[in-house]
């Protein structure tokens, strides 16, 4: 990778851990072109360094499905139409006011779509 | 984990998937007085297909011209070339009046003007018959619809974050289901009465396509294992016009279909050449005629004969179309190009067949039944009832009409159905639970996410909208690779969202399910609709068959049929197309 390559190389700090547990940083270099959107990023990484990293979305680009909520740079955004700039270094976390699930995934369904282990059981 | 720790539950109808179909039968099953839980291993409605539904609903209302259902469904046959199930065409064209009629009472939203709802001309039809939401909203407008009957009847459960992993069959007969809590990673054992596949398609299969991450075929791989048979696996839908370049963020790649509704629209080639009349349609200055399966066509032969446009694909262009026109018809989404940096009346976008929708699926009766008892299945799911070509408008039509059927029918079924006991359900769910149980990690674990990828590029080079023996052979063997480097135990921690074991679940299914489709596309020794053979070009009518697949203790059972016809045929009033593949 020559000099300039490596300035439009995008850096993503990821915060992960699973439920209330610990959290950590992971960081991941996006190379040029691999990433127009957050989620591309994501995607890319999954597919190419990390496959552990969970996210969750279900239309991948037509901002439908609206599951892909996250904090990019303090922000909330939803990761399909949040543009990534070559040569930048984003901070990239799970949304601050739901309970996490794992990395990127926080509990997002309503409370009357959620399946409950305890109040379910009927034997 | 103990079988006192496996959450138990019991209904009388439960439901796989929350799409339109799957909210559709849930409504109808809560009607005729069934408790139902619904399922989706995403949120409820919102993922799957019918929240991606852009434009148009296809049914006969005669709001906009004159018109019935019987013409409607003889263009639905003409454009299935001759393998559509007539009693299921005529299910999804005849009762697909009152089911958009009911979405209509329910506020959906379909446009109007001058006092009735106004229907748009499709290619395919024979008039104007396709309902819409605008802007670009008919998929979001429906779903919001159906959820929020959903959410106001008593009689039906719903959670989200559930994955079906395996149905429960006991003497034959589909009784239940085993699902991963995602949320926690628990395993949960349902008993039902009946139970209904609502699971969508199988487009997560191909490397470029249109519809969500659900739509892997899970559903078709669940029915199989339980043993049904599935029906025209050979069949996908590539979408002629999805977009290709510049990169869009944040818009469906099937969005020009609406722009061709509205306005037109010049295909072109790389040279800047008009090029669909050469492959025997008519020009686009007649307006947009051309079918789905002919426009992948004629495109992939221009880009296979040096003449694609930059990125790989054709130019479409609304150069000739004034900007306020385009205003008029797509008002906010002209401003949302803007920020793309697209101006259409500057320059054309590229686009590409892109895998769309599956005309494969479960084979059912009319009623929505499988060859299983319980077992029901509907929408995108059921296979059938568009042959070898659907046509635009129809997967709506087709998702509600089959799912309020599917209600009923589980529903009249599960009221005489035998319940099955909780300590038998554990013990038909035991294979599956155990293979949620840690295994010990030998080597190292291969990227799922990669191999994924692998499989999306193998069916596209190989079992994509053009075929040959050589590259179907060739998918066949590599299917074995990966179905080797994936191997048989889970990977992952199994906790909560774990993704490399979602991923290595959904792997397996997909492996499974596009072996089903390979086999199907290497069998049919012709060309038909989305089905084409470089070796074997045309169309040959001893092959006026479909074909059902089902695995017999392991082993694939590929067989033919006689397309199912009517007993009575439809008498189809004149002055609309003439079908004569009629008996």
């Amino acid at each position: 990778m020559n000099t300039q390559d490596k300035d439009r190389t995008i850096i993503l700090e990821v915060q992960r851990g699973v439920g209330g547990g610990p959290s950590r940083t992971q960081e991941y270099e996006l190379p040029e072109g691999a990433a127009a959107s957050l989620l591309d990023g994501l995607r890319w990484v999954r597919e190419h360094l990390d496959d552990t990293l969970a996210v969750r979305y279900s239309c991948i680009n037509a901002n439908a499905c609206k599951e892909c909520m996250m904090i990019l740079d303090g922000k909330v955004v939803y990761a399909c139409v949040a543009r990534m700039q070559p040569g930048a270094r984003h901070q990239v976390a799970p949304l601050p006011n739901k309970a996490r699930v794992r990395d990127l995934i926080s509990e997002i369904a309503p409370v009357k779509e959620r399946f409950d282990q305890e109040e379910n059981a009927d034997d | 984990m103990t079988a006192e720790e496996i959450v138990n539950r019991e209904t009388d109808v439960l439901i796989i998937g929350a799409g339109g179909a799957g909210m559709s039968a849930a409504l109808a099953a809560s009607q005729a007085g069934s408790r139902v839980i619904m399922t989706d291993r995403s949120l409820i409605g919102r993922g799957g297909a019918t929240i991606m539904a852009q434009m148009t609903v296809a049914v006969a209302l005669g709001e906009q011209t004159p018109d019935d259902w019987r013409h409607h469904y003889a263009d639905t046959l003409k454009a299935g070339r001759g393998l559509c199930s007539e009693p299921l065409a005529r299910l999804l064209c005849e009762n697909g009046v009152d089911a958009i009629r009911l979405l209509d009472s329910w506020g959906v939203g379909w446009a109007r003007s001058d006092g009735h709802l106004t229907q748009a001309q499709a290619p395919g039809h024979d008039r104007p018959r396709c309902v819409y939401v605008d802007y670009l909203n008919t998929g979001p407008a429906v779903a919001k619809t159906l959820r929020t009957q959903v959410a106001h009847d008593d009689n039906i459960e719903r959670y989200g974050d559930l994955l079906v992993l395996e149905l429960l069959v006991e003497d034959g007969r589909v009784c239940g289901a085993v699902a991963l809590h995602l949320t926690t990673g628990q395993p949960v054992v349902i008993r039902a009465g009946a139970v209904i596949v609502a699971t969508g398609g199988l487009t997560r299969l191909y490397r470029r396509n249109s519809a969500s991450l659900n739509m892997g075929g899970d559903g078709y791989a669940l029915a199989l294992r339980a043993g049904a048979r599935l029906i025209d696996m050979e069949f996908v839908q590539f979408f002629p016009i999805g977009h290709l370049a510049p990169r869009l963020v944040g818009f469906d790649p099937i969005m020009w279909d609406p722009f061709r509704y509205k306005l037109g629209g010049r295909l072109l080639n790389g040279l800047g050449e008009e090029f669909v009349e050469k492959y025997g349609h008519a020009g686009e200055e007649k307006g947009y005629t051309i079918t789905r399966d002919a426009a992948t066509y004629a495109i992939l032969k221009e880009v296979e004969a040096g003449r694609g446009s930059p990125a790989g694909g054709a130019y479409l262009s609304f150069q000739h179309v004034p900007e306020e026109t385009l205003r008029k018809a797509f008002g906010p989404i002209i401003d949302k190009l803007a920020a793309n940096g697209i101006d259409l009346t500057k320059s054309p976008i590229e686009v590409a067949p892109i895998a769309h929708y599956h005309m494969g699926g479960i084979r059912v009766e009319v009623d929505m039944s499988t060859d299983v008892p319980g077992l029901y299945a509907a929408g995108e799911a059921v296979g059938g009832a568009n042959g070898a070509n659907r046509l635009s408008g129809n997967a709506i039509t087709e998702a509600v009409s089959f799912g309020l059927q599917a209600g009923r029918s589980a529903s009249a079924y599960a009221a005489d159905a035998q319940a099955l006991q909780a300590p038998r359900a554990l013990e038909l769910a035991g294979p599956t639970l155990a293979r949620l149980e840690p295994a010990p990690q030998g080597g190292e674990a291969p990227n799922v996410a990669a191999l994924i990828a692998r499989l999306q590029a193998l069916m596209q080079d190989c079992v994509g909208p053009f075929r040959n023996e050589d590259g179907l052979k060739q998918a066949l063997d590599q299917l074995q690779v990966l179905k080797a480097e994936l191997g048989d135990a889970l990977p992952g921690d199994g906790g909560p969202q774990d993704p490399v074991r979602l991923d290595a679940l959904d792997l397996h299914n997909m492996l499974l399910v596009a072996e089903a489709v390979t086999r199907s596309a290497l069998a049919r020794r012709e060309s038909r609709g989305a089905h084409q053979r470089d070796d074997f070009p045309g169309m040959d009518d001893a092959w006026t068959l479909n074909q059902t697949l089902a695995l017999r203790d392991g082993q694939w059972r590929l067989e033919t049929e006689p397309v199912r016809r009517l007993d009575t045929p439809v008498d189809i009033p004149a002055g609309g197309t003439e079908y004569e593949g009629q008996a």
